[in-house]
């Protein structure tokens, strides 16, 4: 039974850890319907910024929560400018031309940003130190879940929380909501769709970088690669939960996380990814539209 | 046309990148050590790169907005300078002379080295062209094309291991392979729309690499496979040298019956349904092409040529192991694509004949060559979407019409 606890736990801190960084995908996608390729780099250089602005801190000679909650902020504004300047260059000029074009220049901006880090920084993996205090409480079930899971979850779902709130019941939420169900209408009654374009880059970027410092705390080491695979299986998680649906990437991620989880934990550990690609295949032959998504049919 | 307006935009642009690359270009800490690197040298540089490239960039945006607006006023369309030449017949004779008499003579002239790094890039024409079909006249963006590059490379080494299958039987049973692997992998997922299809395929790819990586019995693992016995020339006995030179000439056969039949199949009736397809799916089911059909069609031939070029890559290396097949090599394929243009076999040679060649020859700049690949998938795509040497659509003009065909505004 503890067994079974510890893959449970286990899969709800894989499945908030995808669902932090499945948000920023389901929201770009729900305004341009864009593959962000580049979101998962974006989660990466929130690590590494992080790991730079915690590593300075505490050779400064601070040492307490306060590095962690520093290195977290500036995390997500640098990850926020770099979410805000992606579109600018590489989204926005193609807005209008083919889907096909657009893509290809995420995965160009993907493999050029995985690179810059690689050339700037470095290609080893650093270790990455946890600043997550140890909460006491914790200690008698800490063979089960630790301090840091526990501040994962609360984390996403603050995240959760405060994201539903943004889009139900702001000004710029509603703005968000408009543009996604149909631009050219959206900007005739007056919307600034540049902005809410921007808008959503930044606090999907910001999200991914929350994501980065905290997953990066809980394994304990970052490269210029783990962008990457997190930024696929995180956009499994959104597809699987129906892409443009917030509450839906949470479920997705969730789902995926636990199904991943119990694979490895019961089945076999070599094959982890694989599993998560055959899931996907799967979702997308069977139910296109993912758990919580409506189907499309296309106007013409 | 410098005003301080642009100048002050330009300035902040500049400081702008300063900001964004501090972390990651500026500091580097040293955590075992517990040491910070300051680098401001480059912070100085990214400021001036970025102020220079800021007007470079204004510039392309003007230029690219102009040229949409020539489009939209439907002034007469140039025709481009290559297609150009290539239609006039003083220069498009001497021209093709010449290009036979040096793709003859290479071999003979060059050393053998010169030769290999032709031989790869022979192998990214034929593949390319091969990805060409998919991408740039199906218009379906595969991400897991070097999955069947495996599957040719593989099939081809593990029968020879085996069963002492020679090169000559494994290159048509390499391209069934891969033939019939694209047909499986194809039929589940090109229901999907464009953008899933990419993950879906970038899966697969995975997938095929992963399985490679792990199932030692089958693929003997991360180790690989060795000694894959070079193609034979009628049981002779070649040199290094002769069977190099050799490997050359049969891959230019290769490439040749390549360009031939993408030639045929483009202006076939399966190629204008891809094409047609490409442009528009709705209209073009309404017309009565099945799509499926259509598309797996498409995917399956260019599986077909990814296992040729896979079967020769093993033959010509002869070592191979899975680090050869993963993501990025799908992705310096779809460069090739993209940056010659999509759709224009003449572009694919040129781009795969660039991509390949330079990097090659600018060993100084070897470990930017991924930085440089992503950098030319945007440009491309924001400047120049339809490649170095774009495809020249076929197009009727009604002269009769005149001014009503002019009043509509095509």
């Amino acid at each position: 039974m503890d067994y079974f606890l510890e893959l449970f736990l286990g899969g709800l801190t894989r499945g908030s850890i995808y669902a932090l960084i499945a948000l920023g995908y389901t929201m770009v996608y729900g305004i341009i319907e864009l593959i962000n390729f580049a979101h998962g780099e974006i989660y990466m250089i929130g690590a590494f910024t992080g790991l730079i602005v915690i590593s300075v801190l505490t050779l400064l000679g601070w040492n307490t929560v306060a590095v962690i909650v520093i290195a977290a902020l500036v995390a997500m504004i640098y990850s926020a400018a770099y979410g805000y300047t992606i579109e600018k260059i590489a989204y926005k000029p193609l807005r209008g031309s083919q889907r096909l074009s657009a893509l290809i220049s995420a995965i160009g901006m993907s493999l050029f940003l995985q690179n810059y880090v690689l050339l700037a920084q470095t290609s080893n993996f650093l270790p990455y130190p946890n600043l997550i205090p140890e909460f006491t409480f914790v200690k008698p079930i800490e063979h089960i879940v630790r301090s840091t899971e526990i501040v994962i979850y609360i984390a996403t779902a603050l995240v959760m929380v405060g994201l539903t709130v943004l889009i139900k019941f702001t000004r710029m939420g509603k703005a968000m909501r408009a543009v996604a169900q149909d631009r050219d209408m959206a900007m005739l009654v007056g919307v600034d769709v540049n902005r809410v374009i921007s808008f959503t880059f930044i606090i999907g970027s910001s999200i991914a970088a929350l994501g980065g410092v905290l997953v990066a705390s809980h394994i304990g080491q970052v490269n210029y690669y783990v962008g990457f695979i997190a930024g696929i299986k995180a956009f499994v998680a959104a597809v699987l939960g129906g892409i443009g649906s917030m509450p839906g990437a949470v479920l997705g991620s969730l789902v995926l996380g636990w199904t991943e989880s119990f694979f490895t934990g019961y089945i076999s550990s070599d094959y982890e990814d694989v599993f998560a690609f055959i899931f996907l295949v799967l979702i997308l032959i069977f139910r296109p539209a993912g758990i919580l998504g409506r189907s499309q049919t296309d106007k013409v | 046309m410098m005003t301080l307006q642009e100048i002050k935009k330009s300035l902040f642009t500049s400081l702008w990148f300063m900001f964004l690359t501090f972390p990651i270009m500026v500091i580097k800490v040293n955590t075992i050590e517990k040491t910070i690197e300051w680098r401001w040298e480059r912070m100085a540089a990214v400021g001036l790169g970025a102020f220079v490239l800021s007007f470079v960039w204004r510039y392309l945006i003007q230029r690219k907005e102009a040229g949409k607006k020539r489009a939209e006023v439907g002034s007469e369309d140039k025709v481009p300078l290559i297609p150009r030449l290539m239609s006039d017949r003083r220069f498009y004779m001497p021209g093709l002379m010449a290009t036979i008499v040096m793709v003859v003579a290479f071999p003979f002239v060059f050393s053998l080295y010169q030769t290999n790094v032709m031989i790869t890039a022979l192998i990214y024409v034929v593949v390319g062209l091969g990805l060409n079909i998919v991408v740039g006249l199906a218009g379906l963006l595969d991400l897991g094309y070097v999955a069947f590059y495996a599957v040719g490379a593989y099939s081809y080494a593990l029968l020879n291991v085996h069963y002492g299958v020679t090169f000559w039987m494994a290159l048509p049973i390499g391209a069934a392979l891969a033939f019939l692997f694209g047909i499986l992998l194809g039929f589940p997922v090109l229901r999907l729309r464009g953008d899933y299809l990419a993950i879906v395929t970038l899966g697969f790819g995975e997938i095929i690499r992963l399985v490679l990586e792990n199932w030692n019995e089958f693929s003997f693992g991360p180790s690989g496979i060795a000694n894959i016995p070079k193609p034979g020339l009628f049981g002779l006995d070649l040199s290094l040298q002769q069977s190099t030179t050799f490997i050359y000439f049969l891959m230019i056969g290769l490439a040749l019956m390549t360009i031939f039949v993408v030639r045929r199949l483009q202006d076939s009736r399966i190629g204008r349904a891809w094409i047609a397809l490409r442009e528009d799916e709705v209209a073009c089911q309404a017309m009565g092409i099945d799509k499926t059909r259509t598309k797996l069609s498409a995917f399956a031939l260019g599986a077909t040529w990814a296992g040729m070029g896979g079967v020769v890559f093993a033959a010509k290396t002869t070592f191979i192991n899975p680090t050869s097949f993963t993501i990025w090599e799908s992705i310096i394929i779809l460069c090739v694509v993209v940056l010659g243009g999509m759709g224009s076999i003449l572009g694919v040679i040129v781009g795969a004949l660039i991509l390949i060649l330079l990097p090659e020859y600018l060993r100084a700049f070897s470990e930017f060559r991924m930085l440089i690949f992503g950098v030319i998938l945007v440009m491309m795509m924001v400047f120049r979407p339809g490649g170095i040497i774009s495809d020249v659509r076929r197009t009727y003009k009604f002269e009769g019409l005149g001014n009503k065909a002019e009043n509509r505004g095509e």
